[in-house]
């Protein structure tokens, strides 16, 4: 039996991410779910939020958005619309982002502009978080 | 016959334009292959998300997601044209645009409405001028697209076609099948067909068993909106590849015409060079003979 899981991480512009690895958590749209190697046929929607995985005992994190996992065989692949690693997160922007969404949450009230800059929020929030997390794992 | 100068003047023209000509290749042809490898980069995503939807659909009815369901009364007809921002493409943007015109024309006269959605500058002055009605145009886009616009595009269209003020979405976009050959292609992109999603991967691997979470149906829900995005963008990845290398052959062209036109208007030169030569040897043979008397 095998140990090990590959990881798959693809997104409309690129491949982001392609590893051998030994545990894979990821944000389900019902709640978060762990992957380890030889999991049952398996496809879950996903929701915003970070994505973990474990190479050598070490976590390493990454933010997905608007994503499925689909696992099979051993081989987990991950479409999302978005996709970043925590080291190529820029930690600035993403604050940046969350006080300007916070902000049109004040003053919207319409409901458009009020899911869309609650995404916006949430999508900032996971971003840093994923950051975060991925910095006190030591692996950015 | 015109004067030496003139031709000269005319020579110094084209070779200046040629140099133009020369230059708008090697940068379309810069941008083709930046386009080209844009395309390479979607194509995993694209296969996995096929697989993926027609593990799901095999299994389904058309009646569980609006999204799959075909209407049966058709009134307004959408129509996403997907073209360039520029010209100086060759009959690109024309072909294009002739093929939104015959099938709004078809549908029109099948008594729907027909309303166009146009990404691309050229495709919105069609529209604009057109007899149908121009709903929204992406001018100046097509240099620097990324997904986000295909997801605006995308949401749009399944908002509108939802709440009813559409029946029927077409797509009509440059496929890029080589560097010699680019055809204008409409796809239907809303109702989605069962078909063509499922394609011809049911039943493959030993793989059926999944667990689904949330169901099926929520899967779905989620997966064919994106699906639809993912044609959009499809759509214009493809589009902004074919443009590029419609511009690289057009301008090809345009470099070995003004190459003919050089050679022919040195030709003229010559001649006209000479024929002034021999004037002048003429009037001087007539002034020294008058001379002499």
């Amino acid at each position: 039996m095998s140990k090990e899981l590959t990881l798959e991480v693809v997104t409309p512009e690129r491949k982001v991410l392609s590893e051998t690895v030994e545990y894979v958590g990821a944000p389900g749209a019902q709640g978060e779910f762990g992957i380890m190697a030889n999991h049952v046929a398996f496809l879950s929607a996903l929701g915003i939020g970070s994505l973990y995985y474990k190479i050598n005992g070490k976590n390493y994190y990454m933010f997905v958005s608007g994503g499925f996992a689909e696992v099979n065989n051993n081989k987990v692949t991950i479409l999302a619309e978005v996709a970043e690693k925590a080291v190529e997160i820029d930690r600035e922007r993403a604050l940046k982002a969350k006080e300007r969404a916070e902000e049109r949450l004040r003053q919207t009230k319409e409901n458009l502009d009020f899911t869309r800059a609650q995404a916006a929020l949430r999508r900032a929030i996971a971003r840093m978080s994923a950051r975060e997390h991925g910095q006190q794992s030591g692996t950015i | 016959m015109p004067s030496f100068r003139d031709v000269q003047n005319k020579i110094g023209a084209v070779k200046k334009t040629k140099q133009i000509t020369k230059a708008m290749n090697m940068v379309a042809s810069a941008k083709l292959r930046n386009a080209q490898s844009r395309i390479e980069r979607f194509r995993p995503y694209a296969e996995k998300f096929y697989e993926m939807l027609g593990d799901l659909a095999s299994g389904v009815d058309a009646s569980v997601h609006p999204l799959l369901e075909k209407r049966e009364e058709v009134k307004t007809t959408g129509i996403l044209l997907v073209t360039s921002d520029r010209g100086l493409c060759g009959s690109f943007n024309h072909n294009l645009i002739n093929r939104a015109k015959s099938i709004a024309n078809d549908r029109a006269a099948q008594g729907r409405a027909v309303k166009f959605y146009c990404i691309g500058k050229k495709g919105r002055d069609f529209a604009r001028k057109s007899a149908y009605e121009l709903t929204q145009g992406w001018p100046d886009v097509m240099g620097h697209f990324d997904f986000s616009l295909a997801n605006e595009v995308g949401s749009m269209l399944i908002d509108l076609y939802l709440s009813g003020e559409l029946d029927e979405v077409v797509m009509i976009f440059g496929e890029f099948r080589s560097m010699a050959h680019q055809a204008p292609i409409d796809l239907g992109i809303l109702p989605l067909s069962a078909h063509e999603e499922g394609d011809d991967k049911e039943g493959e691997g030993a793989s059926s068993e999944y667990i689904y979470e949330p169901s099926v149906e929520g899967l779905l829900a989620e997966l064919l909106p994106r699906f639809i995005k993912a044609q959009v963008y499809r759509g214009l990845l493809d589009t902004s590849c074919s443009e590029h290398a419609a511009r690289m052959a057009a301008m090809d062209n345009a470099t070995k015409a003004c190459d003919d036109l050089i050679d022919s208007l040195t030709l003229l030169y010559n001649k006209t060079r000479q024929a002034a030569i021999t004037t002048e040897l003429m009037d001087i043979v007539g002034g020294a003979e008058a001379l002499n008397g």
